[in-house]
């Protein structure tokens, strides 16, 4: 009787014990539940952007199954009676079958629209978290080029997404991006063969772009994101300014439990704001537009607010062709291509511009705040002004 | 704290031992002692996995870290962790419950008020939604009960994280990201001193070189299956002499049929509804026309031929204000000078639109007189 406490409950046969008896996780599983993860709620931000991308794999499986990305020409006979005896692209009816067929098809298909914008605004809001608090510094310069690289992608596959509908609006779209393309020096012919197939948007340039959205950009999106989080855990958050926060400590709560928790929460959360806007709020409604038509004009005719600093640039760049001898850069080759890819540049050299002028080659675990570096900040209110000024001539 | 368990659970068999030999009055009294002291490890063990696991706020009274180290801690400018441990120690999280002014007794049962109500809004929410979903409700009602549900189960965890469990703030030494230059070198040697093993390493080198570029080339060539830039379907003027202008319903158009003011969008007879193709008839006042001088003849009876494919981005030409004979594509506002070939005459684009010359025929019918002057649609590198 006297020996029952002495013997303690050994191992108890548990999932998890089971696991540890064979891959010896308890002292990799220790450390990740001790980490420690700073309290801010701007460090939410890139979290809000990850369960939006987690959102969009779910939704878009969903609508996968009813896609159908061929450019093929029907004659609908659908739900939608406004559009009856219309010749549509096979991919145009299949968006239309799911919005109105499917059941919870249109709410998922709006839940993915939306996701995608939360997405893109998180990375948005996330990016300039990052910049006007100086978090890029080393050791994080390589984090900041892997988030940038993930932007452009989400922002492609934003407009690939959306032009693969078929409807008379993406087609507006198509064309712009084709003739952007096209504008590239030299090898624009050869870039729009290999993404559009054809001298202009043609059959074989929504199985192209479907392939892209669906399998490619987000292979390479999710592979991004795990080199975001792996470099995260890695090197730790930074820390706001505060007592106890210096180069040598990591302050905050940890992964287990608290931490998990209020993630977990914050998942279900944004969730539900998709869920919201995907039920409430009418996004791309393609019925209305109708079928892509080439000889159709659509007045007003918009891209998705994301790319709108581009097209605004599109309408504000004054007409001029440059002729070099008997080859000729377009005019929409400035505002169109070489414009984002200065924005994109500056972003990308960032972290080594700064380091350029301040020779500060340390380790910074610190943040930075906008007042403590007020020339940093002035010149990146001036670039996001000079970056966003086109935006509005987009919306009038 | 294993160790310290094992002092405990040693004991009573110690004792055990050392009692055998006694009588039988020490015998009891030794038995009882070690009964005693059986409960009381048990109890302090109990208590010490209750103090690292979530205990509930009120009933942490956690002695193994004193308030005063607690703020020696925080009043310190650089705490010292001794050797960095890659893992944290949990004993130096600061209690914030613990500080002066909190309630965590008032708030975890507020917490728990508030996460049961989410949790019922979750629950009716649920069934909300799987009635909506089984009954065809409108889309409105599935996402509205989604979000709900969705929403509830969000604030239980989050009230459950911030309220109804014990607020820590941790605090960790970072492990330098530099490794101490011996762990670089052993590493490094075992990369020189492995490839040492590999012989003859110059030939496999450039047999790695040789068929990585092989192999990229053979994938590249891959893309060629998705076919080559055609220019001269880039460049092509698309109308050829004599064939006849078709509206998109497969009509010809006769010279007569065009009210001034008025457009008309036509195809070439092979190819009506091709994008590329399409064309705008505009008809205007003869006598307003500036048009250079080679296309005198280019607009019979008034009516003007242009590409409806915008130079700028390729938008269609889709609008026409007739007051001041301008031509105007939607995407991004370019204007183009119908009096004047087409100009563009405000806006981003760089090129006039190509103009077609139209003749009629004996039956007043129109027909094209040529290609259009240029290739149509937005400019490339190596445009003709």
């Amino acid at each position: 009787m006297s020996s029952a406490p002495a013997t303690a409950p050994a191992s108890a046969p548990t999932p998890a014990r089971w696991l540890d008896s064979r891959l010896r996780l308890a002292k990799a599983v220790r450390s990740a539940l001790n980490h420690i993860f700073p309290d801010h709620w701007s460090f939410m931000l890139g979290e809000i952007a990850l369960y939006a991308f987690i959102i969009l794999v779910i939704t878009g499986t969903f609508l996968a199954l009813f896609f159908n990305g061929s450019a093929d020409k029907v004659v609908y006979h659908g739900a939608y009676r406004a559009l009856d005896g219309t010749r549509m692209s096979a991919a145009y009816q299949s968006v239309l079958h799911l919005s109105f067929e499917v059941r919870a098809g249109l709410l998922v298909r709006q839940m993915h629209h939306w996701a995608a914008d939360v997405f893109i605004g998180a990375i948005i809001a996330h990016l300039l978290r990052i910049f006007f608090t100086a978090a890029y510094r080393r050791p994080r310069e390589m984090n900041w080029l892997v988030g940038i690289t993930l932007l452009v992608l989400v922002l492609a596959n934003g407009f690939f997404g959306y032009s693969i509908c078929a409807d008379l609006l993406s087609g507006a779209g198509l064309r712009v991006g084709y003739a952007i393309l096209l504008s590239v020096p030299v090898i624009g012919p050869w870039l729009v063969q290999l993404l559009f197939g054809g001298t202009v948007p043609v059959d074989a340039t929504i199985p192209r772009l479907y392939a892209l959205h669906i399998f490619l950009v987000p292979a390479l999106i999710s592979l991004l994101i795990a080199v975001h989080l792996f470099i995260i855990w890695r090197q730790y958050h930074t820390n706001y300014p505060g007592p106890m926060r210096t180069n040598l400590t990591i302050v905050g709560s940890r992964v287990w439990p608290s931490y998990t928790l209020k993630s977990l929460g914050l998942f279900f959360f944004v969730f539900a704001l998709v869920a919201a806007l995907g039920g409430l709020v009418q996004i791309d409604p393609v019925w209305i537009y109708g079928p892509d038509n080439p000889a159709a004009v659509l007045p007003g005719a918009q891209p998705d607010w994301y790319l709108g600093w581009v097209e605004g640039a599109m309408r504000l760049f004054p007409g001029f062709n440059v002729h070099l001898g008997r080859w000729l850069i377009p005019e929409v080759f400035f505002p169109g291509m070489l414009f984002p890819a200065l924005v994109f540049s500056v972003l990308y050299l960032y972290p080594f511009l700064d380091t350029l002028i301040s020779h500060d080659h340390g380790e910074h675990h610190v943040l930075r705040l906008p007042w403590q570096q007020p020339f940093h900040t002035a010149l990146g209110c001036a670039l996001l002004a000079f970056m966003s000024s086109p935006w509005p001539a987009d919306r009038l | 704290m294993t160790e310290n368990k094992k002092l405990n659970q040693d004991a009573p068999t110690e004792q055990g031992g050392v009692n055998r030999s006694a009588g039988p009055g020490a015998r009891i009294a030794a038995s009882a002692f070690m009964m005693v002291e059986v409960v009381v490890s048990i109890a302090r063990s109990l208590r010490k996995t209750r103090r690292q696991s979530l205990a509930p706020s009120g009933t942490d009274t956690t002695p193994a870290t004193p308030p005063q180290q607690t703020v020696e801690a925080a009043s310190a400018p650089q705490p010292n962790f001794g050797a960095v441990d890659p893992i944290p120690p949990r004993t130096l999280d600061h209690n914030l419950d613990a500080d002066p002014g909190m309630n965590p007794e008032r708030r975890e049962f507020l917490g728990l008020v508030f996460a049961t109500l989410a949790a019922f809004v979750t629950l009716v929410d649920c069934i909300w939604f799987l009635i909506a979903y089984w009954s065809h409700a409108a889309n409105q009602i599935l996402g509205g009960s989604l979000a709900l549900a969705l929403g509830g189960l969000g604030a239980i965890l989050v009230i459950w994280g911030r309220m109804l469990t014990v607020q820590r703030e941790a605090i960790a030494p970072r492990e330098p990201l530099l490794p101490p230059t011996s762990e670089r070198k052993a590493a490094e040697d075992a990369l020189t001193l492995g490839a040492h093993d590999i012989r003859r390493r110059c030939f496999l080198r450039w047999i790695g070189y040789s068929f990585a570029g092989l192999f990229a080339a053979m994938a590249a060539s891959l893309l060629r299956s998705l076919g080559l830039p055609s220019y001269s379907a880039l460049n092509s003027h698309i109308w050829k002499r004599g064939q006849r202008l078709m509206t998109a319903e497969g009509k010809p158009v006769s010279v007569d049929s065009l009210q001034p003011g008025n457009t008309l969008t036509v195809f070439p007879e092979d190819s009506i509804g091709d994008e590329r193709s399409q064309t705008v008839l505009v008809r205007v006042d003869q006598a307003l026309l500036e048009l250079p001088k080679e296309r005198q003849n280019w607009a019979p009876n008034g009516i003007l031929a242009y590409s409806r494919v915008c130079t700028h981005a390729g938008c269609t030409v889709g609008l026409y204000e007739k007051t001041h004979y301008l031509l105007l594509c939607p995407c991004h506002q370019s204007t183009f000078d119908v009096l004047r070939a087409a100009r563009p005459s405000s806006g981003p684009a760089a090129r006039a639109l190509p103009q077609l010359p139209i003749y009629a025929d004996s039956d007043g019918t129109l027909r094209a007189g040529g290609g259009f002057s240029e290739p149509p649609g937005p400019g490339f590198w190596g445009m003709a």
